[in-house]
């Protein structure tokens, strides 16, 4: 039983395809994302599973129901954060809430003790009677979440939920969407933050011009697709070209980005030996584990955030 | 199979996926709004039809005297202009709310962005909305009407069915005006809109009957909403009451109803591609 299911999913543009023939599945309580660079096509795959825009061709279905046929329904069951925050700025925050939940024709009883409980979940009760300009950024996030899950929605569609925030800000958002996960919501999410795919995904797909590249969990696509290690060196972005060409048979692959070299290997400490045994000098080196970014740039050539 | 593809066809193209009968979720968040709307701009709009009344009623009216009315009476100037300037605030109202407050809706606040990922559909976003310019521009309307009563303008009992007519006014004009502004993107778009209602509220046998113009000019300006409205208040707000009221009020519903069917659509189109 699967709550989402796209089969040669398109949508296309004039001429221009921004989802080319995108195939993926979601498990109830799963929490799955869809990992990309900027206009891979992953907001044109929320949009169309949101019910707000129709597909050009293939199959989806959302909750066992055609979005094309059957959008209020789809989007009755659905808490959507889009994005770039559209919250009311013309009410107030607990208003906000109260509002959103007449949308769906909620009785004004329910959504007042929703919207308490919410505002406690967003960590905004000290701030229903506020208006919506004074909040942080932060604020502002936890509050569009709030707002999605008005409806106690079967699958909150994120899209790119902590872009812009600062550190510790998208830190506190991880931690509640965290707890929605082990509360046993289906998340479907959009990022270019492999930490943040890394943190909440237990599956994604890797786009790209809007076709899937790979997919999996990120433990399994990291094995799949990279070493368990990586040595970082710069050699200054002169002598990087030159260096790598020294260093073609170190490890089981090399990548020469222009401000660095990354060498791909099961024992990264081991290989920065062997770099320096070849008379090399790095100006700084490090050794991390492989990530999620490292398989796109195996997968595409390319670096996430360009 | 072709029933199949027919109940597909059926849905995709029917009333369910735009209408919700929700409209009131939407008038409904209007009126908590409104409480952080700029009020001087609101009275504005309302103050504006009564200073020309004052000037133009009392003071040119001094001058000019009476004037025939079309079931040959002599009236005094203002009670001739009172009831176009009724017509006229009645579309102020609904313009302004329909036009400026939807403009900012839909290129800055990205509200109905929102809206339409609930269960809302684009007719309740646009039935809602003007809804709530039909009740400004009826709020404008009661309020100018009690001017008038309280200057003796009135001067029929039909006076009292002028409510009404002008919460029709204001409905057409609103469900046009959202229509219209949903194509508009930038300020100077937003500044055609005045430069089609001030040669309007002019010309539309407000201040003069349009007698005065040859009869080419007078079937153009026959043709705008305004004059419909004008001379469907003034009928009544004079007493000279007939059949041709009913064909202004006909001109209205057909403004109504092309304005929603228009308006939805283009919600459709903007936000549910």
């Amino acid at each position: 039983m699967t709550v989402i299911s796209a089969t040669d999913l398109v949508k296309r543009y004039g001429e221009v395809a921004a989802v080319d023939g995108v195939s993926f599945e979601v498990a109830p309580g799963e929490s799955f994302g869809l990992l990309g660079p900027n206009g891979a096509g992953k907001s044109t795959t929320m949009r169309m599973v949101g019910a707000v825009s129709t597909r050009t061709a293939g199959e989806l279905t959302v909750l066992g129901l055609d979005p094309d046929e059957f959008g209020p329904e789809i989007r009755a069951r659905l808490g959507v954060v889009p994005q770039q925050d559209n919250l009311d700025n013309e009410l107030r925050v607990r208003e906000n809430l109260l509002t959103y939940g007449r949308y769906f024709g909620l009785p004004r009883r329910l959504i007042a003790e929703r919207a308490d409980e919410l505002l406690e979940f967003a960590q905004l009760a000290d701030r229903g009677d506020a208006k919506v300009d004074e909040l942080s950024g932060g604020m502002k996030r936890r509050l569009t979440i709030a707002r999605a899950l008005i409806n106690e929605p079967r699958i909150l569609l994120l899209d790119e939920p902590t872009t812009g925030l600062d550190p510790q800000a998208r830190h506190i958002l991880w931690d509640r969407l965290f707890r929605l996960k082990e509360q046993g919501t289906t998340l479907l999410l959009t990022t270019h933050y492999m930490d943040e795919a890394e943190q909440l995904c237990d599956r994604l797909v890797v786009v790209d011009h809007g076709r899937i590249m790979a997919e999996g969990s990120p433990a399994a696509l990291i094995r799949q697709y990279s070493t368990r290690e990586v040595l970082e060196v710069r050699f200054g972005s002169e002598r990087n070209a030159a260096a790598a060409a020294a260093l073609a048979d170190v490890g089981d692959r090399l990548e020469v980005l222009p401000d660095r070299v990354l060498v791909y290997a099961d024992d990264g400490e081991a290989a920065l030996v062997e770099v320096t045994a070849r008379g090399l000098q790095p100006l700084t080196s490090l050794v991390r584990r492989s990530s999620l970014e490292d398989v796109f740039l195996r997968l595409t050539g390319r670096s996430l955030i360009e | 199979m072709s029933a199949v593809t027919e109940q597909r066809a059926m849905r995709r193209g029917g009333v369910r996926a735009l209408y919700a009968g929700n409209a009131r979720a939407v008038v409904g968040r209007g009126l908590v709004a409104t409480r952080s709307s700029n009020w001087v701009v609101i009275a504005s709009g309302f103050f504006e039809p009564v200073f020309y009344l004052l000037s133009l009623g009392v003071g040119l009216g001094a001058f000019i005297g009476t004037v025939t009315d079309a079931a040959g009476r002599e009236i005094p100037y203002a009670a001739f202009i009172a009831p176009a300037l009724l017509a006229v605030s009645a579309m102020n109202g609904a313009i302004y709310d329909s036009t400026w407050n939807v403009f900012f809706k839909m290129n800055f606040g990205k509200l109905y962005e929102g809206m339409l990922a609930t269960s809302l559909g684009p007719l309740d976003i646009a039935l809602g909305e003007i809804l709530l310019a039909l009740f400004r521009g009826a709020v404008y309307g009661i309020g100018f009407q009690i001017v008038m009563q309280l200057m003796g303008l009135n001067l029929s009992w039909w006076a009292l069915l002028a409510v009404p007519a002008v919460m029709l006014i204001a409905f057409g004009f609103a469900a046009i005006g959202m229509g219209v502004t949903s194509y508009f993107t930038t300020f100077q778009q937003m500044e055609w809109i005045m430069f089609v209602l001030t040669p309007m509220f002019m010309l539309s046998a407000t201040f003069f009957p349009i007698t005065v113009y040859p009869e080419p000019v007078q079937w153009l300006v026959m043709a705008l909403p305004l004059w419909h409205g004008v001379e469907l208040v003034r009928g009544l707000t004079t007493g000279v009451v007939g059949p041709e009221l009913l064909v202004h009020v006909l001109y209205y519903g057909v403004m109504i109803a092309a304005g929603l069917a228009f308006t939805t659509r283009r919600l459709r189109a903007l936000f549910l591609d």
